[in-house]
């Protein structure tokens, strides 16, 4: 095996090594545990550095192991694969980080951190999977591995939600299951090339075709938080902090979204799901999605919950950019697949650190707590105005790009749908920062933890990544055009994918 | 000297005999080194079976019709190489387990050692006389095992599985004299031919009886009602030889008789007759397993519901597309492993949990993941096989029966297949559900010597490392 085949594999395994070692590791063993956590996640950066600079010089990282004769585990470090590996390898970076200050002092630290890195390991496989088949084994691994996490706690609360998680996600899969099986049985293998490989099955089995289709939208659309199959994330906010991070941002409803992306572009390839008639059922999810988050965000009085719900509505960004035919509704949701996990990250942060350092938890209790935590909320706010999608934001960027998308794609009622959702965005997040910066604290907050005063808001650890992903958030939005942005690759990706098609474009 | 055949039968005997005169103080390291040497002659045999093909041994150089043959062909390879990779973390679990729990020691290794040999004959038997007599020798010691523990509950299960057993075995006898009547023959190679040439209606007859006899004595719902307490009740490592290897030892010889004997006189109704009562097992034992609140039962019940899926097989078998046939073949092949060793597994970490807290019950297993991590862990990893989440080997096993239900267009199976694994994961999940919740009031667990956590958990990771290497087994196992 030389490094190309390694490569992919050393991705998986820097998370997976420091997971298994962490399991055995005796739960008092603190320092040596944050330091094989940090050392797996450099690692892992270091790995993907010289991918992504291997990729620009077009080469290939391919590995490939065939569990039985004509199926095969196909790790393939790809463009597409890329985007998704470094935002959740540099995301994890920051996750961990904030973990480790946020979970100080709690026990089963072992076992927490160990599950954490094996949802890692999980969301790259999900990410490098060359093949349906892989795509399918990584996403149930990420599934097993984050029930641990949601569940941590103990409480009957979040192990209802952990059996609701478990409802969810797993029947998902098993329909996700069941289409995967059909289409390998009609087609033999099913690898994810861009424009998409079965144009061949295209007059032979349309009927097939489409419901095939249904099955795998659906089985991906429960992690993705498509409504009606969106019941899970919501409830699922009783998990720790960093947990709510990973799920938003780095892994969960990534990996629902990402297999949506796989699924249209290199499945079935954009132009035959559009001469399918399946793109406008999509777009018409998600924009449903789009408008119901928004909605029910307004009326919650949980600040996590409310998070939540915003989630749900921009995860379906990402979607409504893919079903719109077009390769600028493409750049979109592919940038916003970046610019929502940094975003909503940076929200989670800052709403894990009000929590834990002043037992802020309803939004009617953050009266003047800018004054307070004036660089969390700082931090907070840049975040909200990304949601709201305000100019010099990374939020802007792919809402500019999905505005232009759906024009081009012929559906200015798309356009109206993303307008109205910014609207309710501002509707449910300006009054929080009104009161966060204007209003006059109550004197005392619920639950005040003395901490280190050097940082004069909480400790250094829970304060550092929300700044990070903050000033993340504003660079995306002011240097968009720079080589390596998250929309640079974007566009080099739905170039790939409309390569093929070029004639049918208008 | 050189041929592994009959070493496999005679080897199990030997040490059984030993560890009868030696008492049970010493019968555990027979039975270590005789095992040990089983796993390393199924090996040889399965390595030479993969280069030549089938291979005979005629006890005493007698062919026959005179003389007894045994014969190894890809299925039995497969089979022997289980039951020793299953027999061996048993073996050394059960050493530790019963220093711990005395109760069911005094004829553990001898019974175990003619259940292994029984077992190991039935695969290689090659005429259906001879299995018969296995059969016998299997539930005779099955029986002792599972009344060895004394008491009420315990005789009572084990005189409910003898009188199951007897009645199984009578049908099945009928139906070799049946056969043996019409062809003059007990020899499997003999029989075919004549069987797909001319099948008057007393093949089908004796067909029917020998079917129905195994079905009994492997417990596909509604005949299922014997296993749980049978399973349940007999100490751990008992329930794991019980329901990892002995049930599949009667299905086996019904996949061998139903593909090598009986196709010619099977109907397709036969078959979607099976099919039906291993979906009704599948819901009923996932659903009964659902409801139980000791945990030794739950996972008794699992059981019942794993072996519905096995005879999924006949419907998608029967079915005239050949890919279809052919993965359902293989996909139930890695089932059978898949749950043999998940199973085993399951059962000993089970034990183990109640051996160290003292209690059976399901709620009161808070607290346990501080103190048996490992334990729960490989739980944890059995369940994820019998739900067949990837990457296990049971997922090898429901990707290749769903393919071969979609591939003959029999949708019907597919549902069964994903309601049951859901099902699975509900009853799974019940278990480790519990064990993240903090216990009430400090319980007493009493720490566990290593070799009560390790063997079973080699054996869940086995089940999980199947998963990534099914093609060695299938290359071996070749086709139906």
């Amino acid at each position: 095996m030389n490094w190309n085949a390694i490569a992919p594999l050393l991705v998986l395994g820097s998370s997976l090594l420091t997971g298994l070692i962490i399991f055995g590791l005796p739960e008092r063993q603190h320092g040596l545990r944050s330091a094989l956590n940090m050392t797996g996640a450099v690692a892992k950066l270091v790995v993907i550095g010289f991918i992504l600079s291997g990729i620009t010089q077009n080469e290939s990282y391919q590995f490939r192991y065939a569990v039985l004769p004509q199926l095969e585990i196909v790790l393939h470090a790809d463009a597409l694969a890329m985007l998704f590996v470094t935002l959740s390898a540099s995301l994890w970076l920051l996750t961990t980080v904030y973990a480790i200050g946020y979970l100080e002092g709690s026990p089963h630290r072992s076992r927490f951190f160990g599950f954490f890195s094996l949802c890692v390991t999980a969301t790259v496989g999900v990410a490098m999977a060359g093949n349906l088949f892989t795509f399918f084994v990584f996403y149930e691994v990420l599934t097993l591995s984050t029930y641990p996490l949601i569940v941590h706690r103990g409480t009957t609360l979040s192990l209802r939600a952990g059996n609701i998680y478990l409802a969810y996600t797993l029947t998902g899969s098993a329909i996700f299951l069941s289409g995967v099986v059909w289409l390998y049985g009609l087609m033999g293998q099913v690898e994810f090339v861009p424009g998409g490989s079965v144009s061949a099955l295209l007059t032979t089995y349309p009927g097939e075709l489409r419901f095939i289709f249904f099955l795998l939208i659906a089985g991906a659309g429960v992690k993705a938080a498509l409504v009606p199959l969106h019941g899970w994330l919501p409830r699922a906010m009783v998990a720790p902090a960093p947990v709510s991070a990973l799920l938003h941002a780095v892994a969960v409803v990534k990996a629902g979204a990402f297999g949506i992306v796989r699924t249209v572009y290199e499945v079935y390839g954009v132009s035959v799901a559009q001469a399918l008639g399946l793109l406008t059922p999509l777009a018409i999810a998600a924009c449903v999605t789009i408008i119901w988050g928004s909605l029910r965000a307004l009326w919650q009085d949980d600040l996590k919950r409310l998070l939540a719900y915003s989630t749900v509505s921009q995860v379906s960004y990402i979607i409504l950019g893919v079903a719109l035919f077009g390769p600028i509704g493409t750049i979109g949701g592919l940038a916003h697949l970046a610019h929502q996990g940094i975003m909503k990250i940076t929200l989670f942060f800052c709403a894990g650190n009000y929590a834990e350092t002043l037992g802020v938890h309803k939004i009617k209790e953050m009266n003047g707590i800018g004054r307070r935590m004036p660089l969390t909320t700082i931090a907070f706010s840049i975040g909200a105005f990304g949601m709201i999608s305000l100019p010099l934001t990374a939020g802007y960027v792919s809402k500019a790009y999905l505005l232009q998308g759906a024009v081009a794609a012929g559906a200015p009622w798309a356009g109206w749908v993303l307008t109205t959702s910014s609207i309710l965005n501002a509707a449910y997040f300006l009054p929080i920062l009104v009161r966060a910066w204007f209003m006059r604290s109550a004197g005392s907050w619920p639950k005040e933890k003395t901490v280190n005063r050097r940082w004069h808001e909480t400790s250094a650890l829970l304060l550092f990544p929300p700044l990070i992903s903050a000033i993340a958030v504003l660079l995306f939005g002011i240097f968009t055009d720079v080589t390596w942005s998250p929309l640079f690759w974007a566009k080099l990706i739905a170039e790939r994918q409309y390569v093929n098609v070029a004639n049918v474009l208008p | 000297m050189n041929d592994p055949i009959p070493w496999l039968v005679v080897l199990p005997m030997a040490w059984a005999s030993l560890a009868f005169v030696a008492g049970p103080g010493h019968g555990g390291r027979l039975a270590l080194a005789g095992v040990t040497a089983q796993l390393i002659l199924a090996v040889i045999l399965a390595r030479a079976v993969d280069v030549d093909g089938v291979h005979t041994h005629h006890i005493g150089g007698w062919p026959p019709p005179l003389g007894i043959e045994l014969a190894a062909d890809g299925l039995s390879a497969v089979m022997l190489l289980l039951t020793q990779t299953v027999a061996l973390p048993l073996i050394v679990y059960a050493r530790a387990y019963f220093a711990q729990a005395p109760a069911g020691l005094r004829y553990f290794w001898p019974l175990t050692g003619f259940l292994l040999a029984g077992m190991n004959a039935l695969f290689l038997s090659a005429d259906i006389f001879n299995l018969y007599v296995t059969l016998e020798l299997i539930s005779l010691g099955a029986v002792g095992l599972i009344a060895a523990k004394g008491g009420v509950d315990a005789v009572a299960a084990a005189l409910r599985y003898l009188l199951i057993a007897l009645l199984g075995s009578g049908a099945y006898l009928l139906g070799v004299a049946l056969l043996y009547a019409t062809y003059g023959s007990v020899s499997l190679a003999i029989l075919a031919p004549l069987i797909t040439q001319d099948a008057p209606q007393a093949v089908a007859l004796a067909a029917g009886l020998m079917v129905t006899g195994l079905i009994f004595k492997t417990g596909l719902f509604p005949a299922h009602f014997w296993l749980p307490p049978a399973h349940a009740g007999a100490p751990s490592p008992v329930s794991a030889l019980l329901s990892a290897l002995v049930i599949k030892g009667s299905f086996y010889l019904i996949v061998r008789l139903w593909l090598y004997l009986f196709l010619p006189v099977t109907a397709s109704a036969a078959a979607q007759f099976l099919g039906a009562f291993g979906a009704a097992a599948i819901v009923w034992g996932s659903l009964m397993a659902l409801r139980q609140v000791r945990l030794k039962m739950l996972i008794a019940y699992s059981t019942v519901a794993q072996i519905g899926y096995l005879f999924l097989l006949f419907p998608l078998v029967t079915h005239n597309i050949a890919d279809a046939a052919h993965s359902a073949y293989r996909g139930i092949a890695l089932q059978v492993l898949a749950h043999g060793m998940a199973k085993a597994a399951m059962f000993c970490a089970g034990g183990a949990m109640i051996l160290s807290s003292g209690r059976d019950n399901i709620t009161q297993l808070a607290g346990i993941s501080g103190r048996l991590p490992l334990t729960l862990f490989t739980f944890a990893l059995a369940g994820v096989s019998l739900i067949g989440l990837p990457p296990s080997a049971g997922f090898l096993a429901k990707w290749l029966l769903i393919d071969a239900a979609i591939t003959s267009g029999q949708w019907g199976w597919v549902v069964v297949m994903i309601i049951g694994s859901l099902l699975t994961a509900a009853y799974v999940f019940k278990v480790l559900n519990q064990t993240f919740k903090e216990p009430e009031q400090t319980v007493a667990f009493r720490p566990l010597p290593r070799m009560l956590e390790w063997p079973p958990f080699l054996l869940a990771c086995g089940s999980i490392a199947l998963g990534l290497r099914g093609t060695d087994v299938l290359n071996l196992l070749g086709m139906p």
